[in-house]
């Protein structure tokens, strides 16, 4: 053993092996009294099972002898247990350091068993210990990484739902279609968008296109140019459009801002763009009964 | 022999359906064609069919847009119908959004429009009215 962070600790192996439960105990105790666990989203028999799986899985990858390595099957099952972990922590709102820590925290109990034992032979106790303590941080920087991993999938998916859902078009009448956007329009959302209002102009066969912008919160020349390039795309199928919904700060950002509309008609409400709507096809709106 | 686009005549106005891509002779030939028929015929409207491209560069955007003002010099207006959405997308992201160009969703919404605006009731910009 001259490099201990290229072999794997064999006599640690063995005294874990040995101490198995006392370990178990000792290292419980500690998390147990440690700051993440009092807040009270974990249970303790969650963590008592969670350790003790980890722990026992733990052990047997030692003894088969090898070093960590993520992709080795000796280290698969230890692998399961920490993604398995660090997935539900991550949704059980721990964060990344606290997460990281139920791998370190096992440091404590494991150099003290190993004081214990090797205590009257100074040099393999410094070899054990620094060859267990590179294994442990090699094992809470993978439950950092999982966790991560996680947490970015859950943003992805999330991102993919908003797009979605953000972005309806709804029938007004024969003819008549409504793109109520809400939240800010970045060029990929402007291109589902687009996509949506001229399928949609296919599909019913539209002449007419409100985009409603009452839940954009803001307009800068940017968005000014995505919604621009969204009505120039809708006149291209032979349908027009009008912008409805346009607050006061942002009529006056827009003349702020110098944005050229051009010759797109615009109106402060969506009562407005349809009641244009329905005068160009030709129909009216009469009261049939009194108001009451 | 030499491709040709057809143009059929319908009453006072001309139907020019594109079903192949356009290069630039087949392109040539047909603005001379239809500059020729609408002299003779004298048309009232042109109407172009592009439903069925899939895939439209900037040079069909142009001479889509050179066709049109072509006729409005004759005197008769330019209808383009049945751009499909990849299209339509396509052409705006080139920054080709064909002003001057009027455009209907299907041949029979191009016809009505060519009939109103034959008629006068559409103002000069081919639009609606505020």
């Amino acid at each position: 053993m001259t490099d201990g962070s290229a072999t794997a600790p064999t006599r640690t192996s063995e005294i874990l092996r040995q101490n198995e439960q006392t370990l178990l105990t000792e290292w419980l105790q500690q998390q147990l009294s440690a700051k993440a666990f009092r807040s009270g989203r974990l249970k303790e028999s969650e963590l008592r099972e969670q350790s003790s799986e980890f722990l026992s899985a733990f052990i047997r990858a030692l003894q088969s002898g090898k070093i960590f390595d993520p992709e080795s099957s000796a280290w698969s099952e230890v692998r399961d247990v920490l993604g398995h972990l660090s997935r539900s922590r991550a949704t059980q709102g721990f964060t990344s350091g606290e997460t990281a820590t139920f791998v370190f925290s096992l440091k404590q109990p494991v150099f003290a068993r190993l004081r214990q034992e090797l205590g009257r032979d100074p040099a393999a106790l410094a070899e054990e210990t620094w060859a267990i303590s590179t294994l442990i941080d090699q094992l809470g920087l993978y439950t950092v990484d999982h966790y991560q991993k996680g947490r970015e999938e859950v943003i992805s998916r999330q991102q993919q739902e908003l797009m979605e859902l953000s972005t309806p078009v709804v029938k007004l009448w024969e003819g008549v279609l409504a793109l109520p956007l809400i939240g800010t329009l970045d060029s990929s959302r402007t291109q589902v968008v687009m996509e949506n209002l001229l399928e949609q102009i296919v599909s019913t066969g539209a002449s007419l296109a409100i985009i409603d912008i009452t839940g954009v919160p803001t307009v800068d020349t940017l968005v000014a140019q995505h919604l621009l390039k969204t009505v120039a795309a809708a006149r291209l199928m032979g349908a027009d459009c009008i912008i409805s919904g346009i607050r006061p700060q942002i009529a006056q950002t827009i003349v702020h801002l110098g944005v050229e509309l051009g010759n797109v008609i615009t109106k402060a409400s969506l009562a407005d763009a349809f009641a244009i709507a329905l005068e160009r096809s030709g129909m009216t709106v009469t009261r049939l009964a009194p108001r009451t | 022999m030499l491709e040709r686009i057809p143009i059929l005549k319908m009453g006072a106005y001309l139907l020019v359906t594109i079903q192949v891509d356009m290069h630039d002779q087949l392109a040539l030939t047909l603005q001379d064609d239809l500059t020729d028929r609408i002299v003779k015929t004298r048309a009232k409207g042109v109407l172009i069919d592009i439903s069925s491209l899939e895939l439209v560069d900037s040079f069909m955007g142009r001479m889509l847009g050179n066709i049109a003002a072509m006729s409005h010099i004759l005197d008769a207006e330019t209808v383009v119908v049945g751009m499909r959405p990849a299209v339509a997308i396509t052409l705006v992201e080139l920054g080709l959004s064909l002003k001057g160009v009027k455009t209907a969703l299907n041949v029979e919404k191009g016809m009505s429009l060519l009939e109103d605006r034959v008629r006068g009731r559409v103002d000069g910009n081919g639009r609606f009215e505020r």
